[in-house]
């Protein structure tokens, strides 16, 4: 029987200033799974997503990743840090944090080099991410030259380079021209293609169904609200309309105004 | 037209110092002789050259040295005018107001070149003595100069050393002379950062413009800036924990690693022994005049 990647046994994170994040949160995940985590803003996804990555640490209940608990002291350990880091790459919500170095090159290649691979399979990696990502021609540019779509392609082509297993994606499509959301939308379904593991933290509902999977619904009580497949959630209005994922408003169909529940 | 008001200068500066440090890192890829150098002999050699201008006495090699800073921004098209502005539109401002005293014969005796006041009696103010007249020496003028030429010099070095070279090729060359890896980090990361300050800066700018009808007075306007720039500092915090999480996420251990991929050709070591060349003759030269 296959390890499960992650189990959460009623995790819960408070921030320091005592105001809970999540709460009561469990669930597991298991290889090669696409999981969309949706929720309206504030209601924890991000915080759900630094706690599997172990950026930040639970301050009630376990996180066990890849058969391990996974703790802030384990975590310290530089070989078990390394092992961990290059099985999950964390795609931030905004592409600026996560540009940090002066060009791309650097940029992609930040990741192998810190966790010591060879300089030749170093350049190989970055070459063949960018090329993937036909962002060759960024190569030499600087990450404030760059426009939004190209910043999270740059952004993506830095955890390819790693090639991880897991796959953990705040917010993937915010902020990005329609073309480019359905680019970003092909390139998860060729990673589950792959047989990655997809975590993907989200508030469009129809990105939600294509990426299809399980879904998790966190309310605006931090608590899981609900879970299931995003084919069956996604029909569910109650469900949709108390995580505030649905809302009743006016809008045109065919030149006339009505009101009904509706999504976006 | 209409006067700017403290905010719209405010905004001009900031889009001006982009687009400033956009437009210099053009300079860096083109084509000349100092762009297609191996950073790191660059590095080195400009070093030398500006320990040379610091420490040499004679007016002479300083204005050699000088000339060769522009025989090197030609050569590496720079326009010339770009350079010498960028170069000369502080020094007056910086350097003049130091050297500008010791033209005196109050600072530096010495044979007159013409008078400027002549007092009534010689004025002493504990170790201050003030001639009764009071006039500018060739010796404060030759002073003055050397310390002008010297600053120009170094400046000019610096200001080439930059254009010409990538940021990101400077702090790699850097590391691989083994200056602090972290100090390299951190350098890399306040140039990539401060760009995006300025257009968060700008856009709040832009914010403001776009709600204020009529006129505000100086003190509003600074009262408001003084409130941006708190937001700011608080921004910088969390985006800084953010970039620390996201460098955590990928490996960072503390240790910064680079790649180096420099490769020293024979025009480098040409030009390393063009410079050695001009340190042994500076050094002769400043030998002959003792």
């Amino acid at each position: 029987m296959k390890t499960p990647i992650f189990v959460l046994s009623d995790v819960g994170y408070s921030y320091p200033d005592g105001l809970p994040a999540l709460r009561k949160i469990s669930f597991t995940i298991m290889p090669g799974e696409n999981v969309v985590i949706l929720g309206v803003n504030g209601s924890g996804k991000s915080t759900l997503l630094k706690l599997l990555d172990g950026l930040y640490f639970p301050t009630e209940g376990t996180i066990n990743a890849f058969g391990k608990s996974l703790t802030e002291r384990r975590l310290q350990d530089d070989s078990y840090a390394f092992a961990f880091r290059r099985r999950i790459g964390f795609l931030f919500q905004d592409p600026d944090v996560q540009l940090f170095s002066p060009t791309v090159w650097q940029e992609v290649a930040f990741s192998p080099l810190q966790m010591g691979l060879p300089k030749k399979e170093v350049e190989e990696r970055v070459n063949a991410a960018l090329s993937v990502l036909a962002i060759e021609k960024l190569r030499d540019r600087v990450p404030y030259q760059l426009s939004e779509g190209e910043k999270k392609k740059v952004a993506l082509a830095s955890l390819l380079a790693l090639d991880p297993e897991v796959w953990l994606l705040d917010e993937p499509t915010a902020n990005l021209d329609p073309r480019t959301q359905d680019w970003m939308i092909e390139f998860l379904l060729s990673l589950t293609d792959k047989g990655k593991t997809l975590i993907v933290a989200l508030h469009e509902l129809e990105v939600a169904e294509v990426i299809g999977g399980q879904a998790y619904i966190l309310g605006e009580d931090h608590h899981l609200a609900v879970q299931g497949h995003p084919h069956e959630i996604l029909r569910d209005e109650k469900v949709l309309l108390q995580a505030n994922l649905l809302h009743r408003h006016r809008h045109f169909h065919a030149g006339f105004e009505h009101r009904h529940p509706h999504r976006h | 037209m209409l006067r700017k008001n403290f905010a719209a200068k405010t905004l001009t500066g900031l889009t001006a110092a982009i687009k400033r440090a956009v437009f210099a890192e053009r300079y860096a890829r083109l084509p000349g002789l100092l762009q297609g150098l191996d950073p790191r002999g660059k590095i080195l050699t400009f070093l030398a050259l500006l320990i040379a201008t610091a420490v040499t006495h004679r007016m002479e090699v300083l204005m050699g040295l000088y000339l060769l800073t522009i025989f090197l921004a030609l050569a590496s098209r720079i326009p010339l005018d770009f350079f010498i502005k960028r170069v000369w539109l502080f020094i007056p401002l910086f350097t003049g107001a130091i050297a500008l005293p010791e033209i005196l014969n109050v600072i530096t005796p010495g044979r007159t070149v013409c008078t400027l006041a002549t007092l009534a009696a010689p004025i002493n103010w504990g170790p201050v003595h003030v001639p009764a007249e009071i006039t500018i020496t060739e010796q404060g003028l030759r002073g003055a100069a050397i310390l002008i030429l010297r600053v120009a010099t170094s400046v000019s070095l610096s200001v080439l050393l930059i254009l010409t070279t990538e940021w990101a090729c400077l702090l790699r060359a850097l590391s691989s002379l083994r200056f602090p890896k972290v100090g390299v980090l951190i350098l890399g990361m306040t140039y990539r950062y401060i760009f995006l300050f300025i257009k968060v800066a700008e856009e709040m700018f832009l914010a403001l413009m776009s709600r204020t009808v009529g006129r505000s007075s100086l003190r509003e306007q600074q009262h408001w800036i003084s409130a941006r720039l708190g937001f700011l500092l608080n921004r910088s915090a969390n985006l800084s924990n953010e970039v620390y999480l996201a460098m955590l996420s990928r490996g960072w251990n503390g240790q910064a690693r680079f790649l180096d991929d420099f490769c020293f050709q024979w025009k480098d070591a040409v030009w390393v022994a063009f410079t050695c060349v001009v340190l042994v003759g500076i050094f002769l030269l400043d030998m002959g005049l003792k």
